[in-house]
This record gives structure tokens, C-alpha cells and sequence, in this order.
């Protein structure tokens, strides 16, 4: 299981990848495998504003849903389209093309706080 | 972490732990839910060959003069046409109006009978009989010392006829056999599943259990057999509408309700069938019915069904995406003003009414 240097990640098993003061969020690959196939990506918090660990949407699959938690607080910017059609993704490139949200992050400290990859494979058992 | 040492293990549980399942609690085992990917194992039974390894169901062996009689009376369905060698589908209908279990009667001879129970409901179904036994008749619980393998699919019979001499072409749906399969002795094979791909179930002492199961694989490695687990036999059950004991029927549901008025006959006197057969008479209040997801969304067990003013309908009592059709399907009681198939209703998806048709089961056709 893959779990790249470059991110944090939180207990709930998003992860979090910083390019300026713009976050991009997604779901792990621990994530991903656990649930299986991914049928749906509901995401309709696009241009709010939430808390850390507010749910900003919901993903499903064909036995469980699970609602999705913000990593940090901030401004939620962009919704991946193509999860709309293709959620699939999110199983098949959990880092790449099945991310999230683009978010602008409140306090750049927050990111900081999070898990580093040995932390999160710790939490997982890996 | 009390409940899960306190968890039964099937015969094979190391076979399972090494073909890398995910193990999860059910019906008080510690049972297989998944090995792959739930899709492919899904896939895999409706177009080749899957084998599910159900062994914490339940057996009992009813003996005895008085043992047609007694079946008459604690089972819904009408005994009395089973011959020898054929399956019944049935209930045991409770003294309130509901169902103790669902399960299959094997007919052996008129004096010999073998019960197929779900595994949830062992000691309660054991009480019940026990208590109803007013027959004289003998009972046995075989279940610890049997294993049961669904071999599923349409690939199941050049399987299975790689592997014994039994005649498995000229097997009827819903009858059984016994014989030596894989060179094992005193094996009863049953054309039966809960799968709607056609098939096997195949009973074995748990002696010969572990090489029963490579005896499979390997008859049927050519065919791409794989192991398949609950989470799939959820998903292929509901397909095709088949109730599950504990979601869509219960010890409150009336087989008429739950549309089992197929196994519920009334030529003869069953526990508390009068009651029964008042509700078949003036028509039952709400109806177990299946729906299809016209907007985008999975129903889910216990979600509101809804009227298209939000007045609440009935609840959901199973539900899934369907891996065949691609979309969400579902059963729920309904009241009977919304149960014809093609009503609109709504479905309650975390606060979301999303909307659903009522469709005649089987979803697959």
C-alpha cells in the first residue's frame, strides 16, 4: 500500500497535499481499499467556508457510505467533476486523478499538525 | 474485545485467513466477507463459477413416523407434495403473526427429513421445534460437524461433474443427491443457492471439508473459479429478491406480507395459520416490495421510503447497488396503496428524497 512522503494525513484517512496556501484534498489509499468500489462521490460544499473536521461530503460504496471530514479549516474551491462520472478513480489513483477538493487553507500551521506518512502508516498498521 | 473471542469458527477458517479474506462477525462467526473485490466476485458467480463457503448455517435431522405431520404443522409450505430426493423452500411461521426462520426441507424418505436453517437462528429455531414436538418425532443438530459449499454459477456443473460419477444434468432444481464427490464418501449435493446463477450446494462432514474445497478449486481452475464471500452472496441475493432473514423478514413479518404467499399454504393447518390466512383474505396493510433508484443514489437498510409529499411510506429493509445493472435497487414494506410496480416513491438518502420505482422482482430478468 502506497503512502507518499509528500502528504499528511488525518485519522480519518484523508490525505492532504500543500502548493502554497491552496491544499488539495482526497481519500488514502487504506481508504480506497477498504471500502472497495467506489460508486459515488457526493460533494456539494464548493465555495463554503468550514470548520476542521466539518463533513463536506459523502463517499459510497456498493456495501457502506462514509462521510468525508476536513482536514484543516479553510474555503472549500474546486470539487473534482470527474469523480461525478468516473468515482472510480478514487480506487484506481487515490493521490492522482481521484483527488477531492481544492481548498484555500485558514492557517498553514493546521497542515503542519497533521500525520506524516510513518505516523499514518503507524494508524493503519502498515 | 470480548465478542470477538467469543466468535465460531467455520471447518476452513485457516483456508480463508490464507487466501487473504477479510474476516468480519456474522450471525455469531467470524466469517469470510471478501477476498478480492466485491464486483469481480459478483461478476464471477453470475457469468463463470464461485464458491462460497456458507458452513455456519444450520442442520437438523427430523426422524420419524409422525414426521411429515410434524413438518405439516410447524412449516408454512405443503410438505406433502416434496417426494423423495426434492428441496423445499419454507418458514416457520411464530404464534404471533411472524417468522421464526426461512429455511429449506430436504425430503430423504417420508420418515427422514433434513432442515436447512440460518445460522442466527440455530438455537432459536431448536427451541421452537423442540417445543412444537408434540409428534413424537427424533431431532438432531448436525451443524457443528458439517461444512456447506455454495458452488455457484454457470460454470458449477462442468465443475462439479469433473468430480463424481452422480448424474448432475438430470438434477431437477431444488433436488438432492448423495454420493461420493472428489472421492469423498457420504456427500449430499443439492441443487439449491441464494445466488439466482444456478448451481450447487455441497454438504460435507467437516473430516472431509478441507479437501473437498481443493478438490473444487482444482475441477475448476479452468473455468476461473474463485472464492466468494458474503459481501458478493449479499449483493447476488438481492438481484434477484430473495428475502434475508433479519432484513427483510422477521419475527414480526407475515409470510404474506413479505410476498412468500408461494410457500404459505393454506390446504392444510400450520402454526397460527388462521391468522395467516385472514391477512391473505382481506389483503395485507403493506407489502414487501422491490424498487429501482431512478435518481442517482443506494438505498440502504432501515432508510424512509416516502410519498411524493414526504408523508413516510414505509422503510427500507434491504439495499444495494447493483453490480449487474449498474445502478441502486432495494426492498422495503410499503403500504399497499404504493405497492403496485410502477409507483414513484421517494427514498430518504441522509436527508435527500431521492426518487425510486416500484419494480417487479426479480431485478434481474
Amino acid at each position: 500500500m502506497n503512502f507518499p512522503a509528500e502528504l499528511r494525513y488525518t485519522k480519518e484517512h484523508e490525505w492532504v497535499k500543500l502548493e502554497g496556501d491552496i491544499a488539495i484534498v482526497g481519500i488514502t489509499d487504506f481508504a480506497q481499499s477498504e471500502l472497495g468500489d467506489i460508486v459515488y462521490v457526493e460533494i456539494e460544499t464548493a465555495g463554503q467556508t468550514l470548520a476542521q473536521d466539518e463533513i463536506f461530503g459523502s463517499v459510497e460504496a456498493v456495501k457502506t457510505v462514509s462521510d468525508l471530514f476536513l482536514p484543516i479549516a479553510g474555503e472549500i474551491l474546486e470539487v473534482n467533476e470527474a469523480l461525478v462520472n468516473a468515482p472510480e478513480l478514487v480506487n484506481s489513483d487515490p493521490y492522482g486523478e481521484g483527488w477531492m477538493i481544492k481548498m484555500k487553507v485558514a492557517n498553514i500551521a493546521d497542515v503542519e499538525a497533521l500525520m506524516d506518512t510513518d505516523t499514518y502508516k503507524e494508524h493503519v498498521g502498515h | 474485545m470480548e465478542q470477538t473471542e467469543a466468535l465460531k469458527l467455520v471447518h476452513l477458517n485457516d483456508v480463508h485467513v490464507a487466501l487473504g479474506a477479510k474476516m468480519v462477525p456474522f450471525a455469531g462467526y467470524s466469517m469470510p466477507v471478501l477476498y478480492t473485490n466485491l464486483i469481480q466476485e459478483h461478476i464471477g458467480v453470475r457469468t463463470g463459477v464461485g464458491v462460497f463457503d456458507v458452513s455456519h448455517m444450520g442442520e437438523f435431522v427430523v426422524k420419524g413416523e409422525r414426521a411429515t405431520e410434524f413438518l405439516q404443522y410447524v412449516t408454512s409450505n405443503d410438505v406433502s407434495v416434496l417426494v423423495d430426493g426434492k428441496v423445499q423452500y419454507s418458514c416457520l411461521p411464530n404464534d404471533k403473526g411472524g417468522i421464526v426462520d426461512d429455511l429449506l426441507v430436504y425430503r430423504w424418505n417420508e420418515n427422514e427429513y433434513y432442515l436447512v436453517v440460518n445460522a442466527s437462528n440455530i438455537e432459536k429455531d431448536w427451541n421452537w421445534l423442540q417445543q412444537n414436538n408434540t409428534f413424537g418425532v427424533e431431532m438432531e443438530n448436525i451443524s457443528e460437524g458439517l461444512s456447506l459449499f455454495a458452488v455457484q454459477g454457470p460454470k458449477a456443473i462442468d465443475t462439479l461433474k469433473k468430480l463424481t460419477d452422480l448424474d448432475l444434468d438430470s438434477m431437477e432444481y431444488y433436488s438432492f443427491k448423495s454420493g461420493t464427490i472428489a472421492g469423498i464418501g457420504d456427500v449430499l449435493i443439492s441443487s439449491t443457492g441464494y445466488t439466482g446463477a444456478g448451481g450447487f450446494e455441497v454438504y460435507v462432514w467437516n473430516k472431509d471439508a478441507e479437501a473437498m474445497w481443493k478438490a473444487i478449486f482444482e475441477a475448476g481452475a479452468e473455468f476461473n473459479i474463485m472464492p466468494v464471500g458474503l459481501g458478493a452472496r449479499d449483493t447476488l441475493r438481492t438481484e434477484m429478491g430473495y428475502c434475508l432473514y433479519g432484513n427483510d423478514i422477521d419475527d414480526s413479518t407475515s409470510p404474506i406480507e413479505a410476498g412468500l404467499g408461494w410457500i404459505t399454504k393454506f390446504n392444510k393447518e400450520f402454526i397460527n395459520s388462521e391468522f395467516h390466512q385472514k391477512i391473505k383474505e382481506n389483503g395485507p396493510t403493506r407489502k414487501l416490495v422491490g424498487f429501482e433508484m431512478i435518481d442517482r443514489g443506494i438505498p440502504r437498510q432501515h432508510y424512509e421510503i416516502m410519498d411524493a409529499a414526504g408523508n413516510i411510506i414505509g422503510e427500507v429493509t434491504s439495499g444495494t447497488q447493483s453490480p449487474t445493472l449498474s445502478k441502486g435497487i432495494g426492498m422495503g414494506y410499503i403500504t399497499k396503496e404504493y405497492t403496485k410496480v410502477g409507483s414513484e416513491v421517494y427514498i430518504n438518502i441522509r436527508n435527500k428524497y431521492l426518487k425510486a420505482v416500484v419494480t417487479k422482482m426479480p431485478f434481474l430478468k
